[in-house]
């Protein structure tokens, strides 16, 4: 045990480097819930606020296997009412604004969402 | 505890935890299911009928229509240019047809070529992701989400009907529309006989725009159908298919002048 000091060191340096993304969050705290715009149109997302907001991006990609693979185009949510499945076309009708929805959320979390790559960020005029 | 029981123990757990999954899909009592107003069709399939397509000299109706609702770009580079509808010279078309003999007028006619949505399509069987495939209505389909831009399939075409995303896409658009998505760099694109349409009830827009200006040299339909306008002109007229020797069994077949 000749070394136990800079051992101990090393190790300390070590985890102090490896965790320093970790030591900055706890330092910096949580910070604020970004804040989302309310839909401009409908009382009502296709499903429940919590489902949608758990579980958006799995719907969205059974939308995306529905239409481009099946040629399924209407989605019946499970209350029942029918949905045209389309991004630009259907979720934008509410939530307008892809920079003051989607981008918010996503920022705050650091998840890189690549829909608006090639799907159409503007609403659709008369839809 | 005994070794028997531990085993049936967490077997029971493993079912337990792979049920949960099962169960919830199950209970959603959301679906997805076809819009009632989507044309059927058991083999979508084109005639190019080039008696009338030749006397429209100079037309671009069909490629301006689709190009334009598809978002397809007009790339600056010759080398990245991307196409879904276009013509080429008829010796580049059907260079069996072409003799040491046959006048250079010939040679040069104009004939509209697109992805010819084949019975045995190359490009699906060397697809790595299942990005393309072919449809059960006998449409090669493309599913950008999926492709990862190999380009195996623009080697595989014996056609030369796919374009790749050699750059971002976006800032060659002319007049970019909101109704259709446009595609990313590194991405693979073609004709899809526009299933966009077919699932609303519409028929493919190059179709649509060449009735629009009254000249109809392309007719579209099911082949499967006796009673199409396609399948009447199929059995009445004498067509061919390109390169009908590689057996990949082209639908989208051609009425040639004369």
């Amino acid at each position: 045990m000749h070394d136990a000091g800079k051992i101990f060191l090393g190790l300390g340096v070590f985890v102090g480097l490896v965790g320093a993304p970790v030591w900055y969050g706890l330092g910096r705290g949580p910070g604020a819930p970004p804040e989302l715009e309310k839909a401009v149109e409908g009382p009502r997302c296709v499903e429940p606020t919590e489902v949608m907001r758990a579980s958006h991006m799995q719907l969205l990609d059974q939308w995306r296997t529905a239409v481009v693979r099946r040629a399924e185009h209407v989605y019946v949510a499970s209350d029942g009412r029918q949905h045209a499945m389309s991004l630009t076309g259907t979720c934008l009708r509410c939530h307008a604004d892809p920079a003051k929805f989607c981008d918010r959320c996503h920022g705050y979390v650091g998840v890189e969402a690549f829909c608006w790559d090639c799907h159409q960020r503007k609403r659709r005029s008369g839809s | 505890m005994k070794r028997r029981s531990f085993l049936e123990l967490v077997g029971l757990g493993a079912a337990g935890v792979c049920a949960v999954p099962v169960a919830r899909a199950l209970g959603s009592a959301s679906r997805t299911e076809p819009a009632p107003e989507a044309l059927p069709g058991k083999r979508w399939a084109m005639v190019v009928d080039e008696r009338k397509c030749l006397t429209r000299d100079g037309c671009k109706a069909c490629t301006e229509a689709c190009h334009r609702g598809h978002n397809v770009p007009a790339m600056k580079d010759p080398r990245h240019e991307v196409k879904w509808i276009w013509k080429e010279q008829l010796a580049d078309v059907f260079p069996e047809r072409v003799t040491p003999y046959t006048p250079a007028a010939v040679k040069a006619l104009p004939t509209m070529v697109l992805c010819n949505h084949c019975d045995n399509p190359p490009c699906v069987r060397v697809c790595p992701t299942q990005a393309t495939w072919k449809r059960a209505d006998g449409i090669v389909m493309m599913d950008e989400h999926r492709c990862i831009g190999c380009r195996y399939c623009i080697t595989a075409c014996p056609y030369g009907a796919r374009s790749f995303n050699f750059e971002d896409p976006r800032p060659s658009i002319p007049g970019e529309l909101a109704d259709y998505p446009t595609r990313t760099r590194g991405v693979v694109e073609k004709c899809t006989f526009c299933t966009e349409r077919l699932a609303v009830g519409k028929r493919p827009l190059c179709v649509e725009a060449c009735e629009g200006i009254g000249c109809g040299a392309l007719v579209f339909g099911d082949a499967s159908d006796p009673g199409s306008p396609v399948s009447a002109l199929l059995r009445s007229t004498d067509v061919t298919r390109r390169k009908p020797e590689l057996g990949t069994s082209p639908h989208v077949f051609y009425v040639l002048r004369g």
